[in-house]
């Protein structure tokens, strides 16, 4: 429960901090409805719209209503996935006033004593820092190796956990050594010519869980002609912090980034990660008014670049024969890669030049698959929802492989294959991979 | 007013899932896409099917308990805000297309069907439904029909009204009419089919509808001819139809505007002209063809400095597209946006340009003009905001002048976006006492309570008319 002291000082700060000129310039047009999943999958429910948040953001600003447990549920329920922006045609930015808002309501609330734990260790004690993250991930990779997951599996103990949450155990990668995820290699030179210097945000899950994926991202960079620096001081891109209400840990973690990769006279940074590149491309937003950080964080922001973006800018694609055996592959675009970062042809137009493969689009593939950071397990009920809508579109193609471009899709679309009983069919990979699969299998 | 004495019958009724009164539900059905209107309702429906709508009425008409219809909330008069309470009916369970027949060239809908989805299912069996309204992705077709919507092919294919051959309607005492048929010529009795078209949820509750359909035209293709004087664009609108040419489309689009669409769009509109014509032609391809080169040598011929036609389809609908979003992406400008569709006879588009152009001045404001020029409805559009209370009073002034020389020059005070409660002060403007009579008697004899939509179309006062010093 919101008391009503929390309700009142979350209005206050409404009034104080939300941009009032852009829930202004939502002209409630209701363009964006078609676009909002959370619209759509709860029957055309306007409270469970983008025009709707805002309206009721707004009216928590014109005092029109308390920011009750109901305003709280629309906004929690929002995927953020910001599909409604590139539809707005008065470029309201929606993003920007859901995680103010959330932020307001966060730092407004006094959380039960178990959740002030859960969040105090995910988002302080854990995510910020690269060596728990390994440690973390070391337990889990001990948990797969040791046999001990075997032993859950056969007492069936994960029954007592959410369906979604079952069996997103199952699909968890192969986790990578502890050794493995502390010798990363700090620099690395361009395979042939070099036509780019550019720095490789490793991210904190994808250089733990993800590392292979990782390291193929880092050899096709050095195919492309590219010297990699990837700077051992950097930090989680703080999207995780940024979309729960934890703002001030998201600014601090960006200035860490900034700070890491300012003085490195590379040409880009590089994600791999659609998530993490969109939360890294608006960190000129997020320390706009910090006069000793804005510039530093416009010039950050402007080198930002996905791993599709710079292969297909660099020709990769006309330059490197790549090759498969046949299937029929379909490509489930990223939120944020595609709605923020602005990149959907690139990573299509590279899929679309490996040899021997059918690439066959999808029927709304710009819809979220309802992975959304750590949505899927906080809201799994409308997760899986969504879920169901992606893998019928995704069957319908008879494709086999599904490619996709950050680690939450890619595991998403993995539980979703799961829960679908496909896995012995169907594949979910991320584009890296399949790109490095189709330089060395070429021939 | 308060709903106590009858919630319990109301959920009785829809179910309690589909009755909700909670601060949230009724803060986001208290507005739609009109600039500064808000109004709370006490509950909101969404009944299953035509029976309960039935009940619904009856109920409300008992206890004289506004109702307002509502699809989507994307019309600009303020036809679905609550302005004075009671109940807003959805329909997100009656949104089934029901029957495509394909014998009798017709299509059988719910009301909370989207216009697009409509279109998109015709048009998958060769069949077309012209009618598009620039909102048709999110629209309902029960919107368009009672707000008698336009479009961009208005020119050549009519508006709403000309495609609704039939109508199930709930009036105002809970009974159930059907109007019209799948009949090409139908004279029994009053047209009441054409009476509910455009009756902006004041007679009744329009719970399905036949549409006609019309073969699919074989192809189309789009240009857009440069002016670098205003008055030449209007000019060729003119030339072209007098030389008996009737393109699908022929938008109007003035520099400002183009700013700010290209500026969204980013397909590489002209933005170092005074004006574009975005003009589309359909049919057999050899009489496109013909057309499209008639109408460019017109346009040139009118001191267009540029013709361009658009290659592909997709740059065609990318321009198309980009047009649709005129509106909303003139919002970019300022925070508030008042749009107008003060609607004109074709012949007179040059000279109502050139008057917008002159109360622009005369108010210092900042007026986009685009719209669908074939047919004369013009959008003039003002960017503002709605704190700056004293340029508000301009633009309210500048707008009674827009409408005042509309009606001057045989032109009408709204060509499809409805009365509502915006133009309610100038209906009397275009009708005279007479025609606001006759319609106030049909609406008291139907709606004897005023539950249906209260507020709407009728003003409680007429604005006084200005005199414009021509």
């Amino acid at each position: 429960m919101t008391s009503v002291k929390e309700q009142q000082s979350i209005q206050t700060e409404f009034q104080a901090r939300m941009d009032q000129d852009e829930l202004l310039n939502c002209m409630r047009c209701g363009f964006c409805l078609p676009t909002c999943p959370t619209y759509i999958e709860s029957g055309h429910k306007e409270s469970h719209s983008p025009r709707g948040r805002i309206a009721l953001m707004k009216a928590v600003v014109d005092g029109l209503i308390e920011p009750d447990e109901e305003v709280e549920r629309s906004l929690d329920l929002c995927l953020g996935c910001r599909a409604c922006e590139p539809v707005c045609p008065s470029g309201v930015k929606y993003g920007f006033l859901l995680e103010e808002a959330r932020d307001i309501i966060q730092q407004n609330k006094k959380h039960s004593a178990p959740v002030k734990l859960v969040r105090k260790t995910v988002f302080e004690g854990l995510f910020p820092h690269q060596d728990r993250m390994r440690m973390a991930m070391g337990l889990v990779g001990f948990y797969q190796r040791s046999g001990l997951q075997t032993v859950t599996r056969k007492t069936g103990i994960m029954k007592l956990f959410p369906d979604s949450l079952a069996s997103m155990e199952k699909v968890l990668p192969k986790v990578p050594t502890l050794k493995e995820m502390k010798n990363r290699p700090e620099h690395l030179p361009a395979i042939g010519t070099q036509t780019k210097k550019v720095a490789f945000f490793s991210g904190c899950l994808m250089d733990t869980m993800f590392l292979e994926t990782n390291n193929a991202t880092m050899k096709l960079l050095q195919h492309a002609g590219c010297e990699i620096v990837t700077p051992k001081n950097q930090a989680c891109c703080g999207a995780l912090h940024g979309h729960s209400g934890e703002k001030a840990s998201a600014k601090e973690l960006a200035k860490r980034n900034i700070q890491a990769f300012e003085d490195l006279d590379v040409d880009y940074i590089i994600t791999n990660a659609g998530g993490c590149g969109a939360f890294l491309v608006d960190y000129d937003h997020l320390l706009k008014d910090d006069p000793a950080w804005s510039e530093r964080a416009v010039a950050f922001t402007a080198k930002i670049k996905d791993i599709s973006q710079i292969l297909y800018e660099l020709d990769f694609h006309k330059k490197v024969n790549m090759q498969l055996p046949y299937q029929v592959i379909t490509y489930q675009d990223s939120c944020h890669l595609r709605n923020v970062m602005k990149t959907a042809s690139a990573p299509r137009a590279l899929l679309a030049s490996i040899q021997g493969v059918e690439f066959r689009e999808m029927k709304d593939a710009d819809r979220c698959c309802g992975s959304a950071g750590i949505y899927n397990i906080v809201e799994s009920e409308m997760s899986m929802q969504i879920l169901d809508y992606k893998m019928a579109q995704t069957k319908a193609t008879h494709a086999t492989t599904i490619v996709t471009a950050n680690p939450g899709c890619l595991l998403q679309m993995k539980l979703g294959i799961e829960r679908e009983g496909l896995s012995d069919k169907m594949r979910a990979v991320h584009i890296v991979d399949l790109l490095l699969e189709a330089v060395e299998s070429r021939h | 007013m308060g709903l106590h004495d009858v919630k319990d019958k109301l959920i009785a009724i829809v179910g309690a899932e589909n009755y909700e009164d909670s601060k949230v539900s009724r803060l986001v059905y208290s507005y739609d896409a009109t600039p500064d209107m808000q109004a709370l309702p006490d509950a909101v429906l969404s009944p299953r099917n035509t029976k309960e709508v039935s009940e619904i009425v009856k109920l409300c008409n008992e206890h004289k308990i506004p109702i307002v219809p509502r699809g989507s909330g994307s019309n600009l008069c303020g036809g679905t805000c609550p302005i004075e309470g009671g109940i807003v009916l959805l329909f997100k369970h009656m949104n089934q297309i029901l029957e495509l027949d394909e014998e009798n060239l017709t299509v059988t809908v719910q009301p909370g069907a989207i216009t697009l989805d409509i279109i998109n299912t015709v048009e998958a069996k060769g069949l077309f439904y012209p009618p598009d309204p620039s909102s048709m992705k999110i629209s309902t077709i029960g919107g368009n029909i009672n707000e008698n919507s336009g479009g961009l092919r208005g020119l050549k294919y009519g508006v709403t009204r000309d495609y609704v051959l039939a109508l199930e309607v709930v009036l105002p005492n809970g009974d159930i009419v059907r109007t019209g048929g799948k009949l090409a010529k139908d004279v029994a009795g009053y047209d009441l089919t054409r009476l509910y078209v455009g009756s902006e949820g004041t007679l009744g509750v329009i719970t399905e509808a036949t549409l006609k359909l019309v073969p699919k035209p074989e192809t189309k293709k789009v240009m857009l001819a440069h002016y670098q004087d205003l008055e030449a664009a209007a000019r060729t609108v003119s030339s072209i139809i007098a030389h008996k040419i009737i393109p699908a489309t022929m938008e109007f689009l003035d520099q400002p505007t183009l700013k700010v669409v290209e500026d969204f769009a980013q397909i590489g509109l002209p933005t170092d002209v005074q004006a574009v014509l975005l003009i589309e032609q359909d049919g057999p391809p050899e009489v496109v063809a013909r057309d499209m080169q008639k109408m460019a040598e017109l346009c040139k011929a009118e001191q267009a400095v540029f013709v361009q036609v658009a290659e592909t389809d997709a740059e065609a609908e990318a321009l198309m597209t980009a047009r649709r979003a005129a509106l909303s992406a003139c919002a970019r400008l300022k925070p508030t946006t008042i749009l107008e569709d003060a609607t004109v006879p074709r012949s007179e588009i040059a000279r109502m340009v050139r008057g917008i152009n002159k109360i622009a001045e005369k108010y210092q404001l900042n007026i986009c003009t685009f719209g669908h020029a074939g047919d004369g409805n013009l959008h003039p559009t003002v960017p503002t905001d709605a704190r700056d209370h004293e340029e508000m009073e301009r633009v309210e002034e500048a707008f009674a002048e827009i409408f005042e020389l509309a009606i001057d020059l045989g032109g009408t005070i709204t060509g499809e976006h409805g009365v509502g409660v915006m133009k309610a002060p100038y209906l009397e403007w275009k009708l005279g006492k007479e025609g606001i009579g006759v319609m106030k008697a049909i609406k008291q004899s139907l709606d004897p309570n005023n539950i249906m939509n209260p507020g709407k179309v009728f003003a409680k006062e007429t604005r006084k008319r200005v005199v414009v010093s021509q």
